[in-house]
């Protein structure tokens, strides 16, 4: 299938349901055949931008531009970008064949374009064979490449995915996400895909922004978020962060407990600065930082201490080795912190 | 069952203990034997005997069929029963689509258009139908006086449409409005999604989603008129199904087989809809809504749709009121012939029925009260059985109970008049068939469908675990059923209960075939009797409204409950 790659460009884009205030100054630029997530808890407001993309929802304000067209004053079915529901939403009144070719009928295509192309669709998601079940006779898996083929069906200039994994278990999630991103490459369809899980969105997207309170926190690959978040909610969405307060000295982050950190990076005004857990080494005497265990989690591949010490709890994640055994709850330890390339924030 | 091994262990034994569960099955199973499916299987037999030598025979049905009055009776059966559908829909169609579809203030007066006409029973309504749509009736007095022409409402069957379809159409409206409200916005939006929309998309989306649950409400329109007796009766409207077996059965004898092959073909008919319903439905469950979801998505009435909104809902209110309005008029009105409204108005008619006829109003409390006190305990009984118990042929106890909805009130009438009318009765108490106890037994069976769907429903949100906490603490079953399982139950045996009685307390068809005396017969059957002659029909419509009242009590009462029940359930359900 060919789709002409077009990207997707957001400019001040306002909405609101009656007087609460969901999407405010979203403006964002996806290229062109990119896979990028819009990822942020529940409530964020990335569903609702994603389906304002679809024109669904109330009216926002602003502009919405695919390739250059502007389409947000545009009816759903006038727009052709293709969306997968977070409920599939097939039709169960329709067999796969039928619920595919629907798009197509409503484009008026001949019949004879019609029959080849539902089939191309089923196979590029390999359920060619099920065609003429019903819905309500497939696995939830299948029915997600159903509405994944009546989607790409339409040919659609781009591709929306409403948490289009959070209906799966967990061994087929990463199977689904695996062949999604396969898929997208094939098609090289601009593709956006809405999600609250941070593993989703690292594994899948070229890039991602991150959403809170209906705004976006921060733009990136997801490297370059996870090393280098904007600001306290993307450095505790992505991964686990421990955030210390205090202030910096010269080449040193010098915490509210007084520990001095040396740092790489010179951030102006920087009052926070962000360690990752697996970053912190735990021993009994080796460390700079005096502490006590004041909990343990057992996690399989590794132990996550929680750790009281003069600047509040710290987490420790150490790996796991069998038969080393563990600090205990209360027993006293010490902390070694590789700060160099910790990212400061100003909070 | 703990009780049935220690049995097997013990060997044979003359009468091998039975769990209280089983004693209870078994009572039940008797009763339902004895009370609905002998005397429904008498009357099918009876239609194929030649009545004289007993031996079988199809020249019943020839002989029906041959008969110019039957055939036209069921035709007529038939036609009165598809137009009512329609016209039923007609009505019932604009109000479902306007609230499921639109913002719309009026809600509430929709939702009461739904619950009005089931408050009063059409026979009742039907005489106060004819007063005022009738061809002397107050419209056409003043169609013909101001416009010059009249139109033929309740000319024969017009008025028997006329009066089922304003009656039933709500069973359509709550079933449309149902799955209408089933299906997901994410089903539409995916269609606009994929290019479709308006009228279009509604006719390969909306429609098709929403049609299990109109042809589940058309069926039973298509039964309910099918089977009914009272409103072509009081009509006058004889030359229809039901009519004809009553009058055969009352006038020509009991011994007559053309009551007999009626009943058959009324049955027949009642089970082939509900088949054929069963068939519709059946793997089209198309309840899409997900959690958190809700139904289509609406948009807000523009201003010139409004108002034509609020005229559709007027039109309909009117018509669904006139025959509320109509009794009021004729049980407050003096004499009212030949003018639009009553000469004067007048309590008198009140006055007439408490002091000649309080014996009607008595009756039916005891008789409606009794029935409703046997369906809840036979309900709360075979819930149990079949939802907690592993019985052997439990699931026969349910089907056999809900099989008295394939059974008309007329065909019930007759089994229980054939199958008992040579019974005597111990205690001076007279033939079996004429003894007021065995109205309550005919109106308990008919009832006893909805109070068992009520009693599984309530038994359903019981937690098993409620249960197995009791006995685990110690109780033992009995005092678990009764300690914990009924108590929870209460709401909805409550709700099932109210239900039963206050329908039972306008039933018609199978009491009037068994009343013995005018002294035992119930409500129903006074208001019958009053309005067969112009004088009567001013008491007869005052009893109307006593009808009228404790239908609506009822109504009200059991929608309270279960709307309690219902917050009481969803306040424990969140804590988990």
């Amino acid at each position: 299938m060919t789709q002409t790659k077009a990207g997707i460009r957001i400019e001040d884009l306002h909405l609101s349901f009656g007087d609460t205030k969901v999407l405010e100054g979203i403006d964002m630029v996806i290229e062109p055949g990119e896979f990028f997530a819009f990822l942020g808890p529940s409530g964020s407001g990335k569903s609702t931008l994603l389906r304002a993309i679809a024109g669904f929802g109330p009216t926002p304000r602003g502009r919405i531009l695919i390739g250059d067209r502007d389409i947000a004053n545009l009816p759903p079915w006038r727009r052709n970008v293709g969306m997968v529901f977070q409920s599939y939403a097939l039709w169960p009144h329709m067999s796969v064949r039928r619920n595919v070719a629907f798009g197509l009928e409503e484009r008026r295509l001949p019949a004879r374009e019609i029959g080849p192309k539902v089939e191309r669709a089923l196979e590029i998601v390999g359920l060619l064979h099920l065609a003429d079940r019903m819905p309500a006779q497939l696995s939830g898996g299948q029915q997600q490449r159903v509405a994944l083929a009546r989607t790409i069906a339409i040919e659609p200039q781009v591709l929306l995915l409403d948490e289009p994994l959070s209906n799966l278990d967990a061994a087929l999630r990463v199977q689904m996400r695996r062949e999604l991103l396969a898929l997208q490459r094939k098609l090289g369809l601009t593709t956006i895909f809405v999600t609250h899980d941070q593993e989703e969105a690292n594994t899948t997207s070229d890039r991602m922004a991150v959403l809170d309170k209906g705004v976006i926190q921060q733009i990136g690959t997801p490297q370059h978020l996870y090393d280098q978040p904007a600001n306290a909610f993307v450095a505790g969405f992505l991964g686990t962060a421990n955030i210390l307060k205090g202030a910096l000295q010269g080449a040193e982050f010098v915490t509210a407990g007084g520990q001095h950190l040396p740092v790489a990076a010179m951030v102006k005004g920087a009052n926070c600065i962000v360690l990752r857990p697996q970053n912190i080494h735990i021993s009994m005497s080796d460390g700079t930082i005096a502490g006590r265990v004041a909990h343990r989690e057992f996690l399989g591949s590794q132990i996550r201490y929680l750790v009281d010490t003069a600047d509040g709890k710290i987490i420790v994640d150490t790996l796991h080795s069998s038969g080393r055994p563990p600090y205990d709850e209360g027993a006293p330890v010490s902390l070694a912190i590789d700060s160099q390339n910790a990212p400061l924030l100003v909070a | 069952m703990p009780n049935t091994s220690q049995t097997a262990s013990s060997g044979f034994t003359l009468f091998p203990r039975l769990s209280g569960a089983a004693v209870a099955g078994i009572l039940i199973a008797i009763f339902l034997m004895a009370f609905l499916i002998l005397p429904v299987a008498q009357v099918i037999y009876v239609a194929f005997l030649e009545a004289r030598t007993g031996s079988f025979t199809l020249q019943n049905f020839q002989d029906f069929f041959s008969t110019t009055l039957f055939r036209e009776s069921f035709v007529n059966s038939f036609y009165v029963s598809l137009m009512s559908v329609v016209v039923a829909t007609v009505i019932a169609l604009p109000l479902a689509y306007i609230t499921t579809r639109f913002n719309f203030g009026g809600a509430a007066v929709i939702q009461a258009l739904g619950v009005i006409p089931l408050i009063m029973p059409p026979f009742v309504g039907a005489v106060a139908m004819s007063l005022l749509f009738g061809r002397n009736g107050s419209i056409n007095l003043l169609l013909n006086q101001y416009l010059g022409f009249r139109i033929p409402f309740m000319e024969g069957l017009n008025g028997v449409i006329l009066v089922q379809s304003i009656h039933y159409f709500p069973f359509i409206l709550i079933n449309l409005s149902a799955s209408l409200r089933n299906i997901d916005r994410s089903m539409e939006e995916a269609a606009q999604n994929l290019g479709s929309y308006g009228m279009r998309m509604f006719r390969r989306i909306v429609f098709p989603l929403a049609m299990p649950g109109y042809l589940a409400g058309a069926a039973l329109v298509f039964i309910k008129v099918f089977d009914d007796l009272g409103t072509p009766l009081l009509l006058n409207v004889n030359n229809m199904l039901a009519p004809q077996a009553y009058l055969r059965i009352t006038g020509v004898g009991i011994n007559d087989p053309m009551g007999y092959v009626i009943s058959f073909i009324l049955v027949a008919f009642s089970v082939f809809s509900l088949w054929v319903s069963f068939l519709f439905m059946r793997g089209k469950d198309y309840a899409t809504v997900q959690k958190g979801g809700g139904g289509l998505s609406r948009r807000d009435l523009k201003p010139r749709e409004k108002w034509l909104a609020w005229g559709v809902i007027l039109l309909i209110l009117a018509m669904v009121l006139s025959p509320h309005i109509g009794l009021l008029l004729l049980a407050f009105g003096t004499i009212w012939s030949f003018s639009p409204l009553p000469d004067g108005f007048t309590v008198q008619h009140f006055g007439t029925i408490f002091t000649q006829s309080s014996q009607y109003v008595w009756n039916t409390l005891v008789y409606a009260g009794s029935a409703a006190v046997v369906d809840v305990v036979l309900g709360t009984a075979i819930a149990y059985i079949v939802i907690r118990t592993g019985l052997p042929g439990r699931k026969w106890l349910d089907y056999m109970a809900t099989a008295a909805l394939a059974v008309p009130g007329v065909v019930l009438g007759i089994g229980y008049l054939r199958m008992f009318h040579g019974i005597q009765l111990p205690f001076g108490l007279g033939q079996m068939s004429s003894f007021w106890g065995i109205i309550i037994v005919a109106l308990a069976v008919r009832r006893l469908p909805y109070a068992l769907r009520a009693c599984m429903a309530a038994l359903q949100q019981v937690a098993l675990s409620l249960e197995e906490a009791a006995e685990s603490l110690g109780a033992s079953r009995s005092s678990t059923i009764r300690r914990i399982v009924v108590p929870l139950m209460t709401g909805g045996i409550l709700a099932g209960f109210v239900t039963s009685f206050a329908t039972a307390a306008v039933e018609l068809s199978a009491t009037i075939m068994l009343v013995g005396r005018s002294s035992d017969a119930p409500l129903a059957y006074g208001i019958y009797l009053y309005m067969q002659s112009p004088a009567g029909r001013g008491p007869g419509a005052a009893l109307g409204i006593l009808a009228v009242v404790i239908v609506a009590v009822g109504t009200y009462l059991s929608q309270r409950i279960i709307e309690r029940e219902r917050a009481r359930q969803t306040m424990t359900g969140d804590q988990h």
